[in-house]
Formats: C-alpha cells, structure tokens, sequence
C-alpha cells in the first residue's frame, strides 16, 4: 500500500511483462521475455552491458516499442501506449535535471503538466525534497548541486507525480563508491517507506544484491534466474549466474548419488538430481577455507599461496594446487598470517554446490575470453 | 605545506610551481601580446571606418566639416507619400527581418530536434541540404527563382515576399548555430525525462529544449538578421526595394560623393546597433546554468 500526498491509501500495481521481443536489424536484445513484478516490490535486473536489461526498462517506460510482446500494468495493457501516458516515474543514468530550472521547479515539472494547483504542486515539491533530505536546497539549480544530490532531486522528481511504477535506469553508476553506497540505501529506505513498484537496472552486483526483493540476471536478451539474492548467490540456477554473481572457482568433480566429490571433499549439490558423472563444480571463494600447514586441523587439500589481494575487510588468497588454482577469501584479520609463499590447507564448507557439463563450461571461458 | 588525508580521498600536497617571478613575467610578456594583436587589429578595422566618417562629414573645401550629407540621405522623399524612402525601407527591412527569423526557428528548431531524437541518421543529408546555399552564388539563386517570384508577384507585389528567399540565405548560418546549441545539451536524456513525467512533444520542445537553446537560438536569429538587413544582390535583381536597394539608390542619384560614405556608414551602423540590441536582450540572467 502506498500513500499519497494527503495520507490517502493507493494500491501498489503488479506489473507483467510477457513475451517481449526486441531486435535491432539482426541484433536480439530481448529473446521472449516473461517477468512479473509483484505488488510493492523492488526487483532488480542485473546482468552484463548488452544483455537487455536498459531494453526491458525502456519498453516497460514507452520510450521505445517492443515487436512482440505485452505489457501489464495492474492489469491493464499498456503496450500501445504512449511514454507520457503511463504513468510512470523515471531517473536516469544521466544526470536529467533541466538545467534551466531551479530544484523545486524541476520537482514540480510534473505536476504542472498535470495542470495541479500551484500551493498544492509546491507543497508536493517541498514534501518530496523533505523525503530526499534536500528540501533546504530548492532553489539552486542543477549546476549547483553534486551528482548524488541531482540523481536524488531526480528521484524526487520522478515520485512527485505519484506513479504506479518506478523505473532506475543505472541511476549510481556515475556517482563515486561512498556516494553510490548512501544513495543505493536511501533509494531503498524511500522505496519500502512509499511502498510503490520498482524496477532497477544495474551491471553492479553489490547494488543488486543489497536492495532487491527479487533479483532477475539477464543473458543475451534472456533472463537466467529469477529470485531473492540470497538464492541467486548460494543456489545459482546456471553457470553464468553462478559465475556473474560472486566469484567461482571451477574444479572437477563427480556427481555420485546426489552429491559432488571434488578433490576428495564430499559437497552437496543445488540440484540433488544431477546424474552421475565427471563435472565442473562451482565452489565460491567464501566457502573455501584456509590453515597452515603445520596447523592440526589439516586437510586433504595442501597448496602454496601465491598472492594475497587485500579488498578491505576481507581479502582473496590465490592458492596453488599444482594442477589447479583455487581463490579463498578470509577476514583480513586471519589472511595476514598467510603469507604469500606459505604452506596452507584448504577445506571447503558443505554448501550446494552448481555444477555442469565439464565441456558446457569449457565452451562459456572459450566465448567470454574471446 | 602539511599533507591532508581524509578517509577513501586522495591526499593533498602542495603544487610544484614555478617560482613567482617567473609566472608574473610570463603572464606580463603574454599581456603585452595580447593588447599588441588587440591594437594593430583593432586599428586595421576601425581606421577604414574612421575614414568612411571622415569623408562623410567632408566639407565643400577639404579639410573642412560638414553633416550636409547626411542631411541629404534624410531628406529624399517619396513623391507619392511625402515619406523618406529611407524610413520605408528600413521599415521593411525591419519586418522581413523578424518574418525570416520567425520562419527560420519555426521551420528549423523543431526539424533538427526531430532528426536529433528520431532519425540520427538522416543528420548528415540535413546538414548537407542547409549548408548548400553557402556554395550557390546569389545570381544563380535569382536566376533559379525568377520564375518563382514572377508567380510570387502576380498575388503580391510586396518587398516581405523576399523572405521566402531570405530563410535559404540565412540557413547555412542558423543551422550552424543552432545544431551547436543542440550538442551542447543531451536532448536525448531530458526529452525522455520529460515525456516520462507526462509531456507531450510539443511540451518536451517548448518547456525543455528551446529554453535550454536560448544562446543557440539567439545567436541563430543575429546571424539570420544580419543577413536580412546587409543583403543586396538579390532584392536588387528581383527588383526590391530594401534597405541596401535604397542607400544604393540614394548614392547613385546624388552628386555629393559624402552621401555614398555615408549611407554606407549609416547601414553599418544600423545593422551593428540592431544586432547589439538584439544580443543584449538575449544575455543570459543571473543565477541560471
């Protein structure tokens, strides 16, 4: 349920995407897509540049025309209709300000269009800006502002006509990474406070994995998987998934009785009715743990460290295994006593584990290195 | 000078410089040559100007000061009317003027924001279309129009009907201007802002793009109005009377040579105070990006 400028209750929308279909002369952007949007949520499509997650939010804005497909918007169908009547609110990956307009101007750009009564649209303004903690700056103009205060003054603006629908077309990506991370959760915070709809588009999987109620990856034009981030992390339906989100270390395994044996550890597997067979395992890098060699607690895995990447509060060890590299990440705490050079031994954590075909995954490195 | 670090920043130091000796030397001998090339250009315009008024305020003995002259270019009138045929032509200069640059934005404002958004790939045949009239030379032009204004002068006689003609002129000049203007903004990024908000295209053009143009557009309408009130060749051919018809007019039908200088001073300052104003009205207020 989401709430007007007057307190009144408005109903969040179900938005429904089936079957849309965008070419560019030979060029497939989107393949059939299905995705639904369930009331109030926030899902987040996320995926590589040219995979065809801008075209899905542009078709379902009206900036563009799909060739097959339709569009349904609390159970309306939109697809014929054109961008300024959707109702729908948007901010872009370009700072889309109107330079020639002052903030509270911008704000009410859109209810002046909807001709609303000029106390009530500076109310409205004023109360959006009050939302997006910029109420004390509505009367400098764009140039005057940072580029995180103009993409919230644009979130402001988007929501000051009250839509059904909020699209984000990359609205951090041209933001520094403090900025971006405080923008990404006010953008949140807003979002479930006003309860409304929301598609968010990104190429950067913290953003995604942090805001989203359903995260959706897309590949070339597809959507791979299609669930809460937690699922897409630890159970990732495919190899690209599981590779595109997080990092992946591929070792051979062999799938026996619903299980993955990989270098002697024994791992569950995401999907227990994988056949029997020689295979690729998935492991993340998280599930990897490392001690030294002279440690007691050693196990069947012995290798050198090679190289310690330090990231922060963690960091990602590279481990040679002689006839393999695997990636470990640690607490920086524990990585510093592993040295670049020193003697470890891995043990891997029994979680799900993807697999595939070994000669599937081959075929995925050869394309991407390529 | 201390460093300064603060948390994720880049630390400050201070900038390896020159010494200040040498800055304010070089900035002084840079100085110098600017006012020098200022001056000797400066001079190089003006003192033919300076001439052209000296000579218009020549006197019957040289070396003497006289404003008979421009008396003179005041003083023809109609025999008809009793008006100056001056006044009137620059009266009708004036009127084509704010006709060819009305004609000029309407047409070309919205047609380039169109094939900006729309059609990218038509860009470069407009552009082509619009710089064309630059390689044709105003005779050609009047000789490919002639038989267009002889159906033009059978409805109307008047000088305003040289417009039609005059956006062709003006063209090149304004498309230049203008396809400036629209570089300098993402139209693309704020006529989608717009449209998603619920604005129609011609809100999208009038409340977002054109106000965004203004020193494009107005550098557009000096351009096309400096080409209304300094043209010549192809009022006379087609047998208009503008306002460069008429000082031609007047210098050839006087025996007094200081009534050539100074009719042709005074279009040169007419037009250049016309397009003064005209840029001045367009400055831009303060406050604004």
């Amino acid at each position: 349920m989401t709430r007007t400028a007057d307190g009144a209750a408005r109903t969040a929308v179900e938005v429904r995407l089936e079957g849309l279909s965008r070419h560019y002369g030979p060029v497939v952007a989107l393949d059939r897509l299905d995705l639904t949007l369930l009331p109030g949520e926030l899902v987040v499509l996320l995926g590589p540049s040219g995979c065809g997650k801008t075209t899905t939010l542009r078709l379902l804005a009206g900036l563009e025309d799909a060739d097959t497909g339709q569009i349904f918007v609390g159970g309306r169908d939109i697809t014929r209709v054109p961008a300024n009547k959707r109702d729908m609110g948007m901010v872009f990956q370009a700072y889309s300000l109107f330079p020639h307009m002052t903030v509270r101007q911008n704000v009410a750009f859109g209810l002046r269009l909807r001709r609303i009564a000029a106390a009530q649209r500076d109310k409205r303004a004023m109360d959006m800006l009050e939302l997006v903690d910029l109420s004390t700056q509505a009367d400098r103009y764009p140039h005057q502002l940072s580029g995180g205060q103009q993409q919230r003054v644009a979130l402001a603006r988007a929501l000051a006509i009250e839509p059904q629908v909020l699209l984000l077309d990359e609205p951090l990506s041209a933001l520094d990474a403090k900025v971006r991370a405080q923008l990404r959760d006010q953008i949140r915070r807003i979002q479930l406070e006003v309860g409304i709809t929301t598609l968010f588009v990104t190429h950067d999987q913290e953003e995604a994995l942090a805001i989203a109620d359903r995260v959706g990856v897309m590949r070339e034009g597809s959507l791979e998987q299609l669930a809460p981030p937690t699922e897409v992390y630890s159970r990732p339906a495919t190899p690209f998934v599981a590779q595109f989100v997080g990092l992946s270390n591929r070792l051979p395994g062999e799938v026996r009785g619903g299980q993955v044996i990989v270098r002697g550890c024994t791992l569950p597997l995401v999907d227990a009715d994988t056949p029997d067979g020689q295979v690729v395992a998935l492991v993340r890098p998280e599930a990897v743990t490392l001690a030294s060699h002279d440690a007691p607690e050693s196990g069947p895995l012995v290798g050198t460290v090679i190289a310690v990447t330090f990231l922060g509060a963690t960091s990602r060890i590279t481990v040679d295994l002689g006839d393999a590299t695997i990636l470990a990440q640690l607490p920086t705490a524990d990585a510093t006593t592993l040295p670049a050079g020193s003697r470890v031994a891995l043990t891997m954590r029994p979680d799900p584990v993807l697999v595939s075909a070994g000669s599937e995954l081959a075929a995925r490195a050869a394309d991407e290195e390529a | 000078m201390a460093a300064v670090t603060s948390l994720g920043e880049t630390p400050l130091t201070a900038p390896a410089g020159r010494p200040r000796g040498m800055q304010a030397g070089r900035r002084r001998r840079l100085n110098i040559f600017r006012y020098t090339v200022f001056t000797v250009f400066g001079l190089f315009f003006l003192l033919p100007l300076l001439a052209l008024a000296r000579f218009s305020l020549e006197g019957a003995t040289l070396g003497t000061w006289s404003v008979t002259a421009w008396k003179q270019i005041a003083s023809y009138q109609n025999q008809n009317t009793g008006i100056p045929p001056l006044i009137s032509a620059i009266e009708i200069t004036l009127e084509l003027a704010v006709i060819t640059c009305a004609v000029m934005l309407v047409l070309l404002v919205p047609t380039m924001v169109w094939v900006r958004l729309r059609v990218r790939w038509l860009s470069r045949t407009v552009e082509f279309l619009c710089l064309l009239p630059l390689a044709i030379p105003a005779i050609s032009l009047v000789v490919g129009l002639g038989e267009i204004y002889n159906r033009i002068q059978r409805i109307s006689l008047s000088a305003l009907m040289l417009f039609w003609v005059y956006v062709i002129l003006a063209l090149p000049y304004a498309y230049r201007a203008l396809a400036a203007g629209l570089t300098a903004i993402d139209v693309t990024t704020l006529s989608e802002a717009a449209r998603s908000l619920g604005a129609s295209w011609f809100s999208v053009l009038v409340r977002v793009i054109v106000p965004n143009m203004r020193a494009a557009i107005l550098n557009a309408l000096i351009l096309t109005a400096g080409v209304v009130l300094g043209e010549f060749t192809i009022a006379y051919l087609l047998l208009y009377t503008n306002l460069q018809v008429e000082l031609y007019s007047i210098s050839r039908n006087t025996p007094n040579a200081g009534v050539l200088f100074a009719t042709s001073l005074a279009a040169l300052l007419l037009t250049g105070v016309l397009l003064l104003i005209m840029s001045y009205a367009g400055r831009p207020r303060r406050g604004r990006g």
